[in-house]
């Protein structure tokens, strides 16, 4: 490394500009960090490219395919060359991001040293990597691929992550401004100041620490005192007004649908919705194609202003600038001035055009050389720095002459053009043309509510930019519903013309004139990809991967869209650059997850389960008690919990059930035409099994329905099936139009279900109101009454197969009936059970859930649930459907089951009923019951072997086959007296 | 260094070798016009013309070669459906797809990785050995693997307890395997030109011409073609294809979207799937984390992208891989996708005479491109659907007799 080690450590200052330079460093405030294992010294201020560059340190990574040493571009954040890690975080870039104290930082993409790179040797066989390569071979033999598939993946990739890191603190903030403003420059404080004094209520987003843009480090005048009076009135006024806020160093990373834009700043994303949108966001400046381009040393005219400028740091000590604009001939007063001396300025154009720039280094005797362009840059003794450039002759469209002229320096600044920084109106769906006269690609139609200003829009000259800004504001404001006042005046000179040049590319004989830094793609690459066939952009992104690195073609699409022009033979007028997505720049994972929010819901009783003991299990959003005791006595826990509902009497909390108020005169009718049974006779009082179909007939939830009205019933859904069947009753009201309400009260109610022979006598201890014997309030009765003094509604429903009692309760009193029931049951040793329990319990009973005895194609034939069609009423949705099923004849069949052989495991669900080799259906539900001693289950079998005594076989772990044998069901108490007591 | 890569070194001019003959003239008839350049489309051709000699073909596409769902897509590939149907058919594209490169002799990056679809919930376990369970009876690796085998295979993911949504196992798939996506269709586009097979890019059907129920040709922004047969391949338009010729198919078009990171080193081999966390995840040879989610809540004809599916996946990403909180999105797009009740195609013979059709390709279209393009040559070479597609019939609908897969599904919906 030139000059590293020597004048490196404890150095900073030393290569430092005096003031007015550096206005981003706080130069009594210095910063220890290490890069590459060696300590540093920045200023509060810098990044870490600058501190670096201060310290004479140029080469701070290696390219993605070839491994070249990369340095300095934009100094803008805006290229790949200068990602580093640091610490867990890969591909920082290191002239945007701070440097901090004590930080640690890496290159990346290197073995052994960034200096001594052992995988440098890559770059020789470069020719045998031509595009695509990977396209090209180790496909033969086919293990071939799987071994250099590692190869080139541990080469790929650029930055590492370590897997033991904590992510760290992100947030996200709302944010709402009647406009905003992207872009601090000179077009973006304009239009802020206008769109404020109109009334509205600015947000200001820059991506700099200080507003001004390209006032901040570029010349209008020869004095430069044009841009430091400009800038320092309009952020004066912005700081003066305090209707706008200003979000600095905070990047608008997208524009998505109705102004919705994403802002990132420090760890926060702030997400914001404007009414208007001003889209002030500059151009980028494009770099030259030729041979060596890529070395450190050589940068944009405007990378070196900006480490002048904003970091008092001296770019180089011998420089040649390549220019086709004024903006060149502004670069080299800013080196002269910081005492680079500058070499030549080699102009590509004919003659230099008359500007104030111009004049002043012609005036100071600079050396000027037109006509000419750099042919290639030569490479220091050690590779890695810029040490001179060949300038020759230009030609023609992109030839030179052979002769050249060899310059030494160790700076080349490049000022040939600027592409519109147009991603978010791309982002809005605005196409960009290209525009003859400038050679630019210049926005063509924006959407609604988004105002384009400045150089982004194809302007230039200063007031112009000025005037636009005001009148973006001015119109943002009125879009916006202000009264902005009078249209400001727009004129003058755009100043597009002459900025750019049409064609700074000079492919060079042996290559290594990049085109895309990012992917290591040379010019002949580009040519190649074309002539494989890949003509047009799009595809040709594709093969070659140009514009497809970090810095997403910034700095590659147009050059691709010249080559593709003229190597096709078309004109560049009709071509568009590819399409560009979200996000313009990177966004971390951690801005976008933010804090993550993941609802929880828990029921009433919630903290009384903890108490218990019980492990808790997920459904839905919901957590539920699956058993009450440690996890290593689960299955004990469950058997104890299933026999006190047999035996005695259990507890379980049903809050989550799904429960759906439906009120109205035409309510029978609705739940008739939504559900497969019949209502419109039910009496209030009374409950009714509830079946739903979807429209091809399959079965989709179930529950009950109680009457406590002839216009109200209170209708239960299954915890995951509540949302689901909630909208399907919205749905089909809207298009019936019958007079009902519905509404979803699942959240309103705790429920609980007491169950057990001994469950009347504990609740009678707690009800006073209503009557609970057997006569007065049967199986499938349904009353309003007090438990504990809480108004509830009480069901007498059976899924669990003994007497038993579902209480639905305001849901801020569950807490309070669940402790009294607890209470009143202590003297009957009452026990809670959970969800595993209760799933033992119905099966003993032969009842399905929905979900797990049923797939998304069952209908209720094939679920042996023919029991719960009405065949009387005209329709229900999915009637028709079912009836049309069930003349086919069925494929399938759901039956109970057990197994013979006591010794045979208990098959799982979903193991596989086989039958002549084939699969023929599938176990459910498998458990070996604690109150019939037995394995018994629900399987889907042949319908030809469904009948009561046929046997079938399973096939279980192992591939073991085990036979079944199908009994009647439910399993329990066949009779169903129990739940009848 | 591979022999293959050897000539481009050693010539001192670029042995170029044109992949597809430059843009021609449309012409006024063909014997097939398929509609629809997208990987399907150009499978179909190359197989129609390498099979069945039938190389009077017009691909037509009306953006560029396979810049549709083909582009969009995440290239996943994998056999363990939920129906015999199903695994046999997707089982049948597998064993094609590891033979493309060779026979292209044109490397699509046929990567094996192993493919991990993560249960969260009991009623994920269940489907998920049923598919295993499915999938071993017809002879396709599949296993229900527990937490302790998860992490031996793929040690960086957060097994902990302490999560939102705790793994309890996963659907483990040896042979699920990623490729690159346009090299598929370029692979076929390249073997469908050679045999003489035209494709046109940037050319629009507009409308379908029939007579007496039987398809007479196509209307272009080029202008007409007649043609005897027509194969519509496309996505994310395939309802509006389809009603240009009078069908109309039980589809309903929703945007996908994806997004990838910047480039990492390798650290995750597998393809990871949670259907319950709404991420799909596998890194690329580039080394970019290429991610999806679940699709958009509401049916659109756009490409556009929202802010809300990055927030929403990236979250649960870093449930899944907490140490990624400082990686960035590099970039995100969209794609349409043709859904179909039972999330399986629509594949075969229409109410048109000659008129065939390969759609409702939701978002699992891309790892059937080989058995798709091979299935519908043969269907519009004989006029007959063979038996592998049978299932998928479009008349299914009427029939009842719908193939049930979204308990396959790896996106959410």
């Amino acid at each position: 490394m030139n000059g590293t080690g020597v004048n490196g450590a404890g150095m900073n200052g030393a290569g430092r500009l005096p003031a007015p330079a550096g206005r981003l460093i706080d130069r009594n405030r210095t910063v220890q960090f290490n890069f590459e294992g060696r300590s540093y010294e920045g200023f509060a201020g810098d990044t870490i490219a600058s501190a670096l560059a201060a310290n004479d340190v140029w080469l701070l990574s290696r390219s993605f395919k070839y491994r070249r040493p990369r340095g300095v571009l934009t100094m803008a954040g805006q290229d790949a060359n200068t990602l580093v890690q640091i610490g867990p975080e890969p591909n920082v870039l290191a002239d945007r991001r701070s440097i901090g104290n004590g930080i640690s930082v890496l290159g990346q993409n290197y073995d052994g040293s960034l200096e001594n790179d052992r995988g440098r040797w890559v770059e020789s066989f470069g020719r045998f990597m031509p595009v695509g390569f990977y396209y090209k071979a180790f496909y033969k033999p086919k293990s071939a691929w799987k071994f250099w598939e590692r190869v080139i993946r541990n080469k790929a990739g650029l930055g590492k992550v370590d897997v033991d890191a904590h992510h760290g603190y992100f947030d996200k903030q709302y944010l709402f401004a009647d406009v905003a403003v992207i872009g601090g420059g000179p077009a973006g404080l304009s239009a802020a100041l206008q769109a404020a004094e109109a009334g509205a209520e600015v947000i200001l987003v820059d991506d700099t620490p200080e507003l001004g843009g390209s006032l901040n480090y570029a010349r209008f005048d020869g004095s430069g005192e044009m841009a430091r009076t400009v800038g320092g009135e309009l952020r004066a006024a912005v700081a003066l007004t305090p209707n706008i806020r200003v979000l600095s160093a905070a990047t608008c990373t997208g524009w998505f649908s109705d102004n919705w834009l994403p802002v990132i700043a420090g760890d926060r994303l702030y997400k914001m919705r404007a009414k208007a949108v001003v889209m002030a966001t500059g151009s980028i400046e494009q770099p030259m194609v030729f041979r060596n381009n890529d070395l450190p040393g050589v940068m944009l005219g405007s990378a070196a202003q900006r480490l002048i400028s904003f970091y008092g740091v001296k770019p180089g000590r011998r420089a040649v600038v390549a220019t086709a604009n004024a903006d060149g001939y502004g670069v080299a007063l800013d080196l002269i001035e910081a005492g680079v001396a500058v070499q030549a300025v080699v102009d590509l154009r004919p003659s230099v055009a008359p500007s104030p720039l111009a004049k002043a280094i012609f005036n100071r005797g600079i050396r000027v050389v037109t006509g000419h362009t750099i042919a290639e840059a030569m490479p220091s003794a050690a590779r890695d720095r810029v040490a001179g450039v060949l300038v020759a002759e230009i030609t023609g469209e992109g030839t030179f002459a052979q002769a050249a002229e060899t310059i030494e320096c160790d700076l080349v600044c490049m000022s040939v053009g600027y592409t519109p920084a147009g991603q978010l109106l791309h982002h809005a769906g605005t196409k960009f043309f290209y525009d003859r006269a400038s050679h630019m690609f210049q926005p063509g139609v924006v959407p609604a509510h988004v105002f384009p200003a400045g150089s982004v829009n194809g302007t230039y000259n200063l007031d112009t930019v000025i005037a636009e800004g005001r009148h973006a504001g001015w119109a943002a404001a009125k879009d916006a519903g202000l009264a902005a006042g009078a249209e400001p005046a727009m004129s003058g000179e755009k100043g597009a013309a002459g900025q750019t040049h049409p064609w700074p590319i000079f492919p060079h004989p042996k290559g290594k004139d990049f085109v895309d830094f990012d992917e290591d793609l040379q010019v002949k690459d580009l040519i190649n990809g074309l002539a494989d066939g890949y003509d047009n952009i799009e595809l040709l992104k594709r093969y070659s991967t140009v514009g497809m690195g970090p810095s997403q073609g910034r700095h590659s699409a147009v050059a691709a869209v010249r080559i593709t022009a003229k190597e096709t033979g078309r004109d560049i007028a009709g071509m568009s650059v590819t399409t560009q997505r979200p996000p313009y720049m990177p966004e971390k994972f951690g801005h976008l997850a933010g804090r993550v929010f993941e609802p929880e819901r828990h029921t009433a009783m919630h903290h009384r389960h903890i108490e218990a003991g019980a492990k808790m299990m997920v459904a839905g959003l919901w957590y539920r008690p699956a058993f009450y005791g440690p996890s290593e006595n689960r299955e004990q826990a469950i058997r104890e919990e299933v026999l006190s509902v047999r035996e005695n009497v259990g507890l379980i909390d049903v809050s989550t059930l799904g429960g759906l108020d439906i009120r109205g005169a035409d309510a029978a009718e609705f739940l008739n035409r939504l559900y497969t049974f019949a209502y419109a006779k039910q009496p209030v009082g009374r409950s009714r099994y509830v079946l739903m179909t979807e429209q091809a007939g399959a079965i989709i939830d179930d529950g009950v329905a109680c009457r406590f009205h002839d216009e109200h019933f209170y209708v239960t859904a299954t915890t995951g099936g509540v949302d689901a069947v909630y909208r399907q009753m919205l749905f089909w009201n809207a298009q019936w139009r019958l007079d009902v309400d519905v509404a979803n009260v699942t959240a309103a109610y705790a429920g609980v279900n007491i169950a057990g022979p001994r469950s009347r006598e504990v609740l009678q201890k707690l009800c006073d109101d209503v009557d609970l014997s057997a006569e007065a309030f049967p199986y499938m009765g349904v009353r309003t009454g007090t438990v504990a003094g809480v108004p509830v509604r009480l069901l007498r429903v059976g899924f669990v197969g003994e007497l038993g009692y579902e209480i639905h309760i305001p849901a801020s009193q569950g807490e309070v009936v669940w402790d009294a029931l607890m209470a009143a049951g202590q003297p009957f040793s009452i026990r809670p059970f959970g969800v595993e329990a209760q799933r033992v319990l119905r099966l003993e009973k032969g009842h399905i859930i929905v979900g797990q005895d049923t797939d998304g194609l069952t209908h209720p034939y094939e679920a042996d649930m023919a029991w719960a069609i009405s065949r009387k009423k005209p329709f229900f949705v999915g009637g028709r459907s079912i009836e049309i099923q069930a003349e086919k004849g069925l494929t399938r069949k759901l039956v109970g089951f057990t197994l013979d052989d006591p010794q045979a495991p208990v098959p799982e669900e979903c193991h596989l009923v086989i039958r002549g080799g084939a699969i023929v259906g599938r176990v459910t539900s498998a458990v070996r019951s604690p109150s019939v001693g037995k394995v018994i289950g629900l399987a889907y079998v042949a319908p030809d072997q469904a009948e009561v005594g046929q046997s079938f076989d399973i096939r279980i772990g192992g591939g073991r086959m085990i036979e079944a044998r199908v009994v009647p069901i439910p399993f329990y108490d066949p009779e169903n007296k129990r739940q009848e007591m | 260094m591979p022999l293959g890569l050897l000539k481009y070194g050693l010539s001192s001019k670029y042995p170029a070798r044109r992949h597809f003959p430059p843009a021609k003239d449309l012409k006024r008839s063909y014997d097939v016009v398929i509609i629809g350049g997208g990987g399907h489309g150009l499978a179909a051709a190359y197989y129609l013309a390498r099979d069945y000699g039938i190389t009077n073909v017009a691909v037509l596409d009306k953006g560029y070669l396979a810049g549709g769902n083909t582009a969009r897509n995440t290239a996943i590939i994998r056999s363990n459906y939920l129906t015999p149907e199903g695994v046999r058919f997707y089982e049948e594209s597998m064993r094609l797809y590891r033979e493309l490169s060779e026979e292209f002799s044109y490397n699509i990056l046929y990567s094996v990785r192993g493919h991990f679809t993560l249960a969260h919930t009991d009623a994920a376990m269940r489907t998920s050995r049923w598919r295993a369970e499915v999938n071993k009876h017809l002879g396709v690796d599949s296993e229900l693997i527990y937490p302790d085998d998860i992490r031996k295979l793929c040690p960086s993911m957060n097994l902990s307890d302490d999560v939102r949504y705790p793994i309890l196992g996963a659907l483990y798939h040896p042979p699920g395997a990623i490729a690159r996506h346009d090299a598929v269709a370029w692979g076929y586009a390249a073997g469908a030109a050679r045999r003489g097979v035209e494709i046109h890019q940037m050319t629009e059907v507009t409308g379908i011409l029939t007579e007496n129920g039987r398809v007479k040709g196509v209307e272009t922004n080029r202008g007409t073609i007649h043609c005897n047969k027509v194969l519509q391949a496309v996505a994310g338009s395939s309802s509006l294809v389809g009603k240009m010729a009078g069908l109309r198919l039980p589809i309903r078009t929703i945007p996908l979207q994806a997004c990838v990171s910047v480039p990492l080193k390798p650290f995750l081999d597998q393809i990871v799937v949670s259907g319950s966390l709404h991420v799909y995840v596998s890194q690329s040879s580039r080394g970019e984390l290429v991610m999806g989610g679940s699709t958009d809540p509401y049916a659109l004809y756009s490409t556009r992208s929202t802010l809300d599916f990055k927030e929403s996946l990236l979250g649960h990403m870093l449930e899944l891989f907490p140490f990624l909180g400082e990686v960035s999105v590099l970039r995100q797009w969209a794609g349409m996708t043709d859904m179909t009740p039972d999330f399986s195609p629509v594949m075969g013979l229409t109410p048109i005479e000659n008129y065939y059709i390969d759609s409702g390709w939701g978002t699992w279209g891309f790892k059937a491109t080989p058995i798709c393009g091979r299935t519908m040559a043969d269907t519009v070479a004989t006029g007959v659907a063979p038996k592998l597609i049978e299932p998928f019939r479009l008349s299914r609908f009427d029939e009842f007799a719908q193939v049930g897969e979204k308990g396959a599904a790896s996106v959410g919906h």
